[in-house]
């Protein structure tokens, strides 16, 4: 066999190659997929319980027994940001894919059809972008209950117009280029045309774009449970976690009980950027084209 | 004779952004245009950039919707089918369209570029598929390793060629092509146009031949029709056109051929001015702007297409005149 290896498949390789020559990009890609792995395995190694109550430490610093100290009814602090991870990325990444489930189609079809679906879908994506989604995000949160799940699904619902907008420019110009006419012209079917020939050129924005709202979900779970409409207590997530950093002796004595939780979700949405970033820097290309 | 394919009185107009307190203005790229391939032959057509020529193609085979007229293919008038009868009548019409960098799916590898058509219309097997597509590659010179590559990795006379196979695994039996060469190196081009005349005859295909290019034209086809500002000013048999030409514009074209001998000194008939606007042509005889022939007549009246010789029909008020005062 005499194929030149460099050049087949090219595309993908060169995607790969430009993002790992970003390397803040490889470094969060590390990042994230550490944290990941460890917020799965973590728990189930070491035994971490983040529930149960140590009467004997109460809102105590950082000990041999409790690593970053416990709460004020004694939960160990670094099971319960273990634990929190689980609930903060789970959200972010669930709501994320909940929003691109609803977006992407409606894009395509008010892209591919035009016409009186285009006016239908993008108007009301207009009217979605244009509420205060977190008054929104709230009322709806306390009259759904506020659970995991209604937390995942209000934030990943409003978080569809994103999608749609970004699928549909994009399909606009896809939809117009000659190897589109030239699948109609060998009688492709509508859908397939649709899903083998817009939705390939069509998605590299979309990429990107499910990594940024990612994070945005992330934050989003967080301020919610900061303000004690998010995911409720014994569960854990570091939005919750930071609950705590509401009473004033608790943000100037005991930073172990908020610090950390703040600090990993800095990091984790900031990686979660730099991700997109490089993605976006590797697709950038004429191929999309 | 049945004709193969009779297109009559097709029209395509696209409309103009309306403006507030003015009737809309309609861009009218095919107007009233009609002729007939008959099976087997190659049918040109000329014209310069923006008369229609690609417009007409892309129109009579319904890739755009045409806005009136009728396109007779055996018998049958595609311009009224349905959307869905429309689709299973392109298994036998296919289209090579003229720029090979944008006309294939860069997310597609060869093999399943020129496998398309097939999984669309054809019940064979996987392994029966895949010979096909082998045999279409040979047929049109691809070496059968390429199929796992995209279209990005090949040259422009490569890519023309799986256009090609991928337009013809279906054995249709009428083929517009939309200038096919004209986006490649001069160096391929006289290689594809001998592909595709080789594949006429192997596969007895009907081409509808588009081009702005006179030589190629005279090359390939077998009648020729020369378009104007969307309109059909001449038809006739190849040789016919060259030698007995009748309309001041095709003389125009023909003078204008380049011949490659510096020798040869050329009297080209140059024209004045530019196109006419497409929104607004001129009354008459759209030519009569530019035309050093042109009268009263040709700027109140439009002239008709009629027949001045067997089998060549011009829409020119004083063609004779014009011929005869060139003899």
């Amino acid at each position: 066999m005499k194929k030149e290896k460099g050049i087949k498949g090219s595309y993908f390789q060169d995607v790969v190659e430009r993002f790992l020559h970003h390397k803040l990009a490889v470094f969060a890609l590390f990042f994230l997929a550490v944290e990941i792995l460890v917020v799965i395995f973590l728990p189930m190694i070491l035994g971490l319980d983040p529930y149960s109550i140590d009467v004997m430490a109460f809102g105590k610093g950082p000990s041999d027994t409790h690593l970053m100290g416990t709460d004020d009814v004694g939960r160990d602090m670094f099971a319960r940001i273990i634990y929190g991870g689980r609930v903060s990325l789970t959200v972010g990444i669930l709501s994320a894919i909940i929003s691109l489930i609803v977006g992407i189609p409606l894009g395509l079809i008010a892209g591919y059809f035009r016409g009186k679906s285009e006016i239908i879908v993008m108007r009301l994506a207009d009217i979605f972008m244009s509420f205060p989604s977190m008054i929104l995000i709230l009322v709806l949160a306390s009259v759904l209950g506020q659970s995991i799940v209604t937390i995942t699904v209000v934030i990943g619902v409003l978080g569809w117009p994103d999608f749609a907008r970004l699928i549909y420019a994009s399909t606009l110009s896809v939809r117009e280029k000659e190897y589109v006419e030239s699948a109609k012209a060998i009688g492709t079917k509508t859908h397939n045309i649709i899903l083998r020939y817009i939705v390939p050129n069509a998605s590299a924005p979309v990429i990107i774009a499910f990594t940024f709202r990612t994070a945005q979900a992330i934050i989003t779970e967080s301020s919610l449970s900061f303000l004690g409409l998010g995911v409720q207590p014994p569960a854990a997530s570091w939005g919750n976690i930071l609950y705590y950093a509401q009473s004033i002796s608790v943000l100037a004595n005991k930073p172990w009980m908020w610090v950390p939780a703040g600090i990993i979700l800095i990091i984790t949405v900031l990686c979660i950027n730099f991700l997109g970033d490089g993605i976006r820097d590797a697709l950038d290309t004429k191929m999309s084209v | 004779m049945e004709h193969l394919a009779e297109v009559k009185n097709l029209k395509k107009y696209y409309p103009a952004k309306k403006k507030l307190f003015k009737e809309r203005q309609y861009v009218k790229a095919v107007d009233d245009v009609s002729f007939y391939i008959d099976k087997g032959e190659t049918f040109g057509v000329v014209g310069e950039s923006g008369c229609g020529k690609s417009t007409l193609c892309k129109t009579m085979i319904r890739l755009t919707e045409p806005t009136g007229g009728s396109v007779f293919f055996n018998g049958r008038d595609i311009a009224s089918l349905s959307p869905e009868e429309m689709r299973l009548m392109r298994r036998h019409i296919q289209i090579i369209f003229q720029d090979p960098y944008a006309s294939l799916n860069p997310r597609m590898t060869v093999r399943e570029l020129i496998k398309a058509p097939l999984d669309i219309f054809s019940d064979a097997s996987e392994e029966e598929k895949m010979e096909e597509v082998f045999s279409a590659m040979e047929l049109v010179g691809l070496n059968r390793e390429f199929m796992n590559k995209y279209p990005h990795e090949f040259s422009g006379g490569q890519r023309q060629r799986i256009m090609i196979a991928r337009a013809l695994i279906l054995r249709p039996e009428f083929v517009c092509c939309d200038e096919p060469v004209s986006a490649l190196d001069v160096s391929v081009r006289a290689q594809v146009l001998n592909l595709m005349k080789d594949l006429q005859e192997k596969l007895s295909l009907t081409y509808l031949f588009i081009s702005h290019d006179l030589s190629v034209v005279r090359y390939l086809c077998d009648r020729i029709a020369v378009m104007y500002l969307g309109r059909i000013v001449e038809i006739a048999e190849k040789d016919e056109l060259y030698d007995n030409t009748y309309h001041p514009y095709t003389r125009c074209l023909i003078s204008s051929i380049p011949i490659p001998d510096p020798e040869v000194k050329r009297h080209a008939m140059i024209l004045e001015g530019d196109v006419p606007s497409p929104y607004n042509p001129p009354a008459g005889c759209h030519f009569h702007t530019r035309c050093p022939y042109a009268t009263k007549e040709c700027s109140e009246r439009y002239p008709e297409l009629r027949e001045v010789a067997p089998g060549h029909s011009v829409a020119c008020h004083f063609a004779e005149k014009i011929r005869e005062g060139r003899a």
